[in-house]
């Protein structure tokens, strides 16, 4: 067993730290209270090459490896969850399943402009029947020519507002036919016929884009279909499986700021004539934070690392993904507690600490989807 | 256009530092070591160069064999190569022993332009680059806040309470940077990765010949005799009773007046 870090992994984590706590960490409370994303950095991003961590060079990546592209999901997520997550949706969601499943034209399109920041990728799965039950999707696409049409709506597509490439899963079956039923298609965002639906406004994660999509008559040329007909379903999930290991890096992110804030404060905080670090009461909420930041980590790592050896790693993302994102719902409270009524305004950042981490629990498979996934996996055998 | 840039490995300006018990040297193993930020100044000024004119930029320092982090940084900024100099027996070298391992490796490395920070966050001395003048004999300027290479002469400007300075110099020279002549970057992925496979030379006393009674704590012509902590401040005056805004400015006024602070 190993558990260090190669000098690699390490020299990337300490670069994106440091840039993630100067340059996004100090605007992060204005964008949250505007709801502004913040374009001039995600393009910056992509000239230091954190949108393509782990693309091959010969794809205009950094070459890096899935462990590198995980650490600066955490390290971004740190300094402003909404940053991460649209770095974690353009390489897993949209860069990796054309890498994985892509035709080599497919990448030649497409991936070093993702991995570049030129293009940003978004996934759209979700429609507003269809959520959890992923497989009951309605978008239909429909055989035209040499083509197919596209119709239909789409809901809480994170990175829409600025996506140049959604990549839609769509019915290619008879209505009802299920997940043998979903094709994938790569769709460029110029598309006409696509429109976007207005910005939702959410909790927390101000600095993220969640629109809807509505497809109407979209026409797509059959080059546009990523895998088979009746293969997107099966695109969907296993995407997802990696997907879900990069929000276990965002919600472990999240609740390392969180701890951050509280054990600084606490270090400073004078009640009843002492540091309110020294009451056994504050201690034992700091001690709990660290521990289970450790136990998500090391999940989280595991899985990651399963993943890049090219091992199953399904059961594992989900372990990492329920456990830290929960985690992270419950620290960043504590987080909270720890600073009293300071934590409960915007003065301190760990109320938005508190509303960021909530989404972990819900996108990219809910924890109840999660658990299903733990205990399929458990009853296989 | 051949630049070499001095570097060093100091410990991490946001640790809490801590002298060695009996040497009053730094305890470096107890904390994260970096690259000294005044050199990051350094070297994105001779990258700037070489992106400009071409060339290539070596990196230079002395330092335990960790000090190839700090290289490797540098490199990942955009350098071309590293030299470290790493020897037991160079330890406690002050700056004039320092400047002279330096200015050994220099006289075997082709340059035109030797390029370092202003000070390092550790010592604080700034007297490199002046010793390496001397030893070289070479021009230096120090605290330059503009640089511009034309030919076989530099043009530099240094900033003053006053204005600005512009001096020129023919190449080679020595130039000591000011904190605020550019922005350095941040080493893209690219660049991390491709930092290893840069060449890397580490060089030992015997590998420069160097005269060991010059170098080390030998060598040395300061000695660091004592340290004391800085004592901690007393407890402040907290005026909380007061009749009117007036007053209780007057209160701090008078407070400032006795205490010779204003």
């Amino acid at each position: 067993m190993e558990f260090g870090l190669t000098e690699e992994q390490r020299d990337i984590q300490t670069m994106t730290r440091d840039f993630a706590r100067e340059r996004i960490a100090p605007r992060a409370r204005e964008w949250d209270r505007e709801h502004v994303v913040p374009m001039d950095l995600l393009a910056e991003l992509g000239e230091l090459g954190l949108l393509g961590v782990c693309v091959p060079e010969e794809y205009g990546g950094a070459g890096a490896d899935y462990l590198s592209f995980i650490l600066v999901i955490e390290e971004l997520s740190r300094a402003d969850a909404g940053v991460g997550v649209a770095v974690a949706v353009n390489t897993s969601l949209a860069t990796l399943p054309i890498l994985e499943f892509g035709t080599q034209e497919q990448k030649q399109v497409w991936v070093s402009r993702l991995a570049s920041g030129e293009v940003l990728g978004a996934y759209a799965l979700t429609e507003p029947g269809s959520g959890s039950d992923a497989a009951s999707i309605v978008t239909s696409a429909r055989r035209d020519g040499d083509g197919y049409l596209l119709n239909g709506a789409k809901q809480f597509i994170t990175n829409a507002g600025f996506a140049g490439l959604f990549v839609v899963m769509a019915r290619t079956g008879p209505p009802g036919s299920g997940a043998q039923g979903v094709t994938a298609f790569l769709v460029d965002a110029a598309t006409e016929g696509l429109a976007l639906g207005r910005e939702e406004e959410k909790l927390g994660l101000n600095s993220s884009s969640t629109r809807g999509l509505v497809l109407e008559n979209v026409r797509v040329a059959e080059s546009a279909r990523l895998g088979a007909e009746g293969e997107g379903f099966v695109i969907a999930m296993k995407t997802l499986d990696g997907g879900r290991i990069g929000i276990a890096a965002q919600a472990i992110g999240i609740a390392q700021a969180g701890l951050d804030t509280a054990l600084a404060y606490a270090g400073q905080r004078q009640q009843f004539g002492q540091l309110i670090a020294d009451f056994q009461a504050i201690q034992w909420k700091l001690a709990d934070m660290d521990k289970d930041i450790d136990a998500a980590r090391l999940l989280t790592y595991r899985a990651a690392w399963l993943k890049m050896s090219g091992l199953p790693h399904t059961a594992e993302g989900a372990k990492a993904k329920l456990f830290a994102s929960e985690m992270a719902r419950r620290h960043t409270a504590e987080a909270v507690q720890v600073l009293g009524g300071y934590g409960y305004t915007k003065e301190f950042p760990v109320e938005r600490y508190y509303r960021d981490a909530k989404i972990t629990e819900i996108y990219e498979g809910t924890s109840e989807i999660q658990r299903l996934v733990i205990a399929r996996e458990l009853l296989k055998s | 256009m051949q630049t070499v840039v001095l570097v060093k490995q100091v410990v991490d300006t946001e640790a809490e530092k801590r002298l060695l018990p009996g040497e009053w040297r730094l305890d470096r193993a107890s904390v994260e070591n970096i690259l000294n930020p005044y050199d990051e100044y350094a070297v994105e000024a001779a990258v700037q160069l070489k992106e400009e004119l071409g060339g290539e930029v070596t990196v230079l320092s002395m330092g335990p064999q960790e000090a190839e982090e700090a290289i490797r940084k540098a490199l990942a900024m955009g350098a071309d190569r590293g030299v470290l100099v790493s020897d037991p027996v160079l330890q406690g070298s002050d700056a004039l022993a320092t400047a002279r391992v330096l200015a050994q490796v220099l006289r075997g490395l082709g340059f035109d332009l030797v390029l370092c920070g202003s000070m390092s966050t550790d010592a604080q001395t700034g007297l490199v680059p002046a010793a390496l003048g001397e030893l070289l004999d070479l021009p230096v300027l120090g605290a330059v806040n503009r640089l511009e290479v034309h030919g076989g002469s530099l043009k530099a400007a240094r900033q003053t309470d006053e204005g600005a300075i512009v001096y020129e110099c023919p190449l080679p020279a020595v130039v000591a940077v000011a904190k605020g002549i550019n922005e350095p970057r941040y080493p893209s992925l690219r660049g991390i990765m491709g930092a290893k496979k840069k060449p890397l030379d580490t060089k030992t006393a015997a590998d420069l010949a160097l005269e060991l009674g010059a170098v080390g704590l030998g060598g040395a012509r300061t000695r660091v005799h004592a340290a004391t902590s800085v004592p901690p401040r007393a407890a402040g005056k907290t005026v909380t009773e007061y009749e009117s805004p007036q007053e209780g400015a007057r209160l701090l006024a008078d407070f400032l007046h006795e205490n010779k602070l204003v």
